[in-house]
C-alpha cells in the first residue's frame, strides 16, 4: 500500500463525511419544506391533541433556532436515539432495529444472485462467439426492460398459481424458511441488474482482451485460461466493479418494491408505509439510513479499485 | 445502390436507418410512435367508460366485447390501459424534459465560470448523486402527501447529477477547442455561443441521455405508482393497475397486471434500443 494510495483513500473518507453531512441537512430541512405547521408534519399529518404538540415541541427543540434543531436531531442519530414515531407511537430505533435483518438477507440474497448470473454471463457471452453470446445479448436486452414489480407479479403467477414451488407471501421462520420465502423476491430484484451487470462485464471484457498487452501476452505463450484471468479479466474488473457497486449499494432503496409485492416486513416496506402514513420522522430517518448504505457501500467500491487499479480509481467520483 | 447513397450523405441518421433496413430500430421506432399515439389519443379510443364497474363480469378472460378482459371490479381493462397511458407517459417526458433543462443549465455555468462556481455546483450536484431516486421521491410524498405531482419533480432533481456530469464533461471540452476562443475575439455574447455553438454541439449526447433517461424515469414512476405513493386509485395509471391487480393473480387471472405490465416493458424496451442508437450516433458525430 503506497502513501499515494492511504492520501486518496483519507480524501475519500473526507468527501465522504461532507457528503453524509450536507445529505443530512437536505433531509432534515423537509421538517421546514413540508407545507403547513411543522408539529402537524412531525406528527403525522394529523391534527394533534395539545398534550402531543407539547410532547413533539419538547422532543424536537421547536422553540429553538433551525440549526439547534438540526444538531439536536443530527446528534441523536449518532449517538443511536432516532427519535419517535408518533403514528406509531414507538421509538423509531424499534421500528427499524425489528425489521432491517430481513432486508439486509434480502439485499445480500439479491447481490449473490446478481454477481453469479451477471458476472458468469457477460464473462460467458465475451468468450463464446456464436449461438451462447446471440442469447446473452437477446436475454440481456429484454431484462434490462423488467423491472422488480412486473417480475413480482410474473412470478407470483407461475409460483403462486401454477407451480407453487415457493412461497409468494411473507418471510417465514428461521434462516433456512427465510431464504426459501425470500427466494422469489431476490429473483425480482436482480433481473434487471443481472442483466445490466452481464452487459457492463462482457463490454469490460471484450475491450480488455482487443488491447496491445492481451496480443503481447498471446504471442509469449501463456496459456489463454491464464491470459483470461490474470491479464483480460483482472484487468476489466475495477469497470465491473465500479459500475455493479453503483448498483448493489441502491439495492436496499430498491428493495422496498420487492417487499411491497411480496409482503415482507422489512425496512423497505416500513419506508413505504411511513410515506403513505406521513410520518415524517420514519421517513427522515430512514432516507438517512439510505443515503448513508449508498455512500459508504460506493465507498467501499471506490477503495477496493483503488487497490486493484490506482489508475481507473482518480476518474470516478461518488462520494 | 441503396436510397442513402442516392442522397448523397446528406440524409438525416433516423432516415438512414430505415434505408439500412436496421429491423430493430424500425421495431422499436414503430412501437414508441404507437405508444405515444396510444397517451394522446387513448382517452378518446376507449370503448367503455374506464372507471365504470361493472361493465361485464368480474374478471373475464379476453373476449370479443372485452379485448383484455375485465378486472375485479368489472373494468373493462382495454379502456383502463388507454386511458392510463396518458399519465404512465407524460409523467416521464417531464421528468426528462425538467432534469435535462436543469441539469444541462448547472453544467454549463459550471464548465463556463469555472473556480468556485465549479466547485460548488459540482459538490451540490454530488449530494444528490448521493440520494437515491426512489428515496428522494419517497421523501417528497411523505411531505407533500400522494400523487404523481411530488415524485415527478423529486425524480425531476434526482437525475440533475446524470444530466450535468455528461453535459460538463462535454462542454468543458467544447470551450477548450480554437473555435470557441476565435468567437470570444470576435465579440460574441456568452449567450450567443452557449445557444448557438455549445448546444448545439452537445445536442446528440444530450439526446441519447435523455431517451435512457426516459426510460429509467417510466420504471421509476411505476414502482412509485405500485407502492401505491404515486397516482391513486381509481385513476388507470399503468403502475396502479399492475399493484391492483395482484390479489387477482392468485385467482388465475393474470390479465389486470399482465397487459399494462406488458406496455410498461414494450416501451421500455424499445426506448432502450432507440437509446443504444442515438448513443451511437452521438459517438460518431463527437468522432
Amino acid at each position: 500500500m503506497t502513501t499515494g494510495v492511504l492520501r486518496r483513500v483519507l480524501g475519500k473518507l473526507g468527501a465522504l463525511l461532507l457528503t453524509l453531512f450536507l445529505a443530512s441537512v437536505v433531509i432534515y430541512s423537509a421538517i421546514l419544506l413540508t407545507p403547513g405547521d411543522p408539529v402537524v408534519a412531525l406528527a403525522g399529518g394529523v391534527r394533534p391533541t395539545p398534550e402531543l404538540i407539547a410532547v413533539i415541541k419538547a422532543e424536537h427543540h421547536l422553540d429553538q433556532p433551525v440549526w439547534i434543531q438540526y444538531l439536536y436531531w443530527v446528534g441523536g442519530v449518532l449517538t443511536g436515539d432516532f427519535g419517535t414515531s408518533f403514528v406509531y407511537k414507538t421509538p423509531v430505533v424499534d421500528l427499524i432495529g425489528s425489521r432491517f435483518g430481513i432486508t439486509l438477507l434480502l439485499v445480500l440474497y439479491t447481490v449473490l444472485l446478481i454477481v453469479v448470473f451477471g458476472v458468469g454471463s457477460g464473462i460467458l457471452a465475451a468468450r463464446r462467439r456464436g449461438a451462447a453470446e446471440k442469447a446473452v445479448l437477446v436475454g440481456t436486452s429484454v431484462g434490462v426492460a423488467m423491472p422488480t414489480f412486473v417480475v413480482a407479479i410474473l412470478l407470483i403467477f407461475i409460483f403462486g398459481r401454477l407451480l407453487g414451488w415457493f412461497p409468494v407471501f411473507g418471510a417465514g421462520e428461521g434462516l433456512l424458511d427465510n431464504l426459501y420465502h425470500l427466494t422469489l423476491p431476490a429473483i425480482s430484484l436482480s433481473v434487471l441488474y443481472i442483466a445490466y451487470v452481464s452487459r457492463i462485464t462482457r463490454g469490460a471484457i471484450v475491450a480488455q482482451a482487443h488491447s496491445e498487452h492481451v496480443d503481447t501476452a498471446r504471442v509469449r505463450g501463456i496459456p489463454s485460461e491464464r491470459i483470461f484471468r490474470n491479464h483480460v479479466f483482472l484487468n476489466a474488473s475495477p469497470q465491473i466493479l465500479a459500475i455493479s457497486g453503483t448498483t448493489i449499494a441502491g439495492l436496499f432503496a430498491v428493495s422496498a418494491i420487492a417487499e411491497q409485492a411480496f409482503g415482507i416486513g422489512g425496512i423497505g416496506s416500513l419506508l413505504t408505509e411511513a410515506a403513505a402514513r406521513k410520518d415524517l420522522p420514519v421517513v427522515q430517518i430512514l432516507s438517512l439510513l439510505l443515503v448513508a448504505l449508498f455512500v459508504v457501500l460506493n465507498a467501499v467500491v471506490d477503495v477496493v479499485i483503488a487497490f486493484i487499479d490506482p489508475d481507473s480509481a482518480r476518474s470516478r467520483r461518488t462520494a | 445502390m441503396s436510397i442513402g447513397q442516392l442522397a448523397g450523405g446528406r440524409i438525416s441518421p433516423v432516415a438512414r436507418r430505415v434505408a439500412q433496413r436496421d429491423p430493430l430500430f424500425i421495431a422499436a421506432g414503430v412501437v414508441m410512435a404507437a405508444i405515444v399515439l396510444l397517451a394522446v389519443l387513448g382517452p378518446l379510443l376507449t370503448p367503455y367508460d374506464p372507471n365504470q364497474l361493472y361493465v361485464g363480469p368480474v374478471l373475464s378472460p379476453p373476449s370479443v366485447v372485452h379485448l383484455m378482459g375485465t378486472d375485479d371490479l368489472g373494468r373493462d381493462i382495454l379502456s383502463r390501459v388507454l386511458a392510463g397511458g396518458a399519465a404512465s407517459v407524460f409523467g416521464p417526458v417531464v421528468v426528462v424534459v425538467l432534469s435535462t433543462v436543469l441539469g444541462s443549465t448547472v453544467a454549463i455555468l459550471s464548465a463556463w465560470y469555472g473556480g468556485w462556481v465549479d466547485a460548488v455546483l459540482t459538490r451540490i450536484t454530488e449530494v444528490v448523486f448521493a440520494i437515491p431516486g426512489l428515496v428522494l421521491a419517497i421523501l417528497a410524498v411523505s411531505m407533500f402527501g400522494k400523487g404523481l405531482i411530488a415524485p415527478v419533480l423529486a425524480l425531476s432533481i434526482a437525475y440533475l447529477p446524470v444530466v450535468s456530469r455528461l453535459v460538463r464533461a462535454g462542454a468543458r471540452s467544447e470551450l477548450g477547442k480554437p473555435y470557441m476562443a476565435a468567437l470570444r475575439i470576435q465579440g460574441v455574447g456568452s449567450l450567443a455561443i452557449s445557444f448557438r455553438h455549445l448546444l448545439p454541439a452537445l445536442l446528440p449526447a444530450i439526446l441519447a441521455q435523455s431517451t435512457i433517461g426516459f426510460g429509467y424515469a417510466m420504471l421509476d414512476l411505476a414502482a412509485i405508482s405500485f407502492l401505491g405513493l404515486g397516482a391513486q386509485p381509481p385513476t388507470s395509471d399503468w403502475g396502479v393497475m399492475i399493484s391492483s391487480g395482484q390479489p387477482s393473480l392468485l385467482n388465475g387471472a393474470p390479465e389486470q397486471s399482465l397487459f399494462p405490465a406488458l406496455l410498461v416493458v414494450l416501451t421500455v424496451l424499445s426506448v432502450n434500443i432507440l437509446g443504444a442508437r442515438v448513443t451511437a450516433w452521438a459517438e460518431r458525430a463527437d468522432a
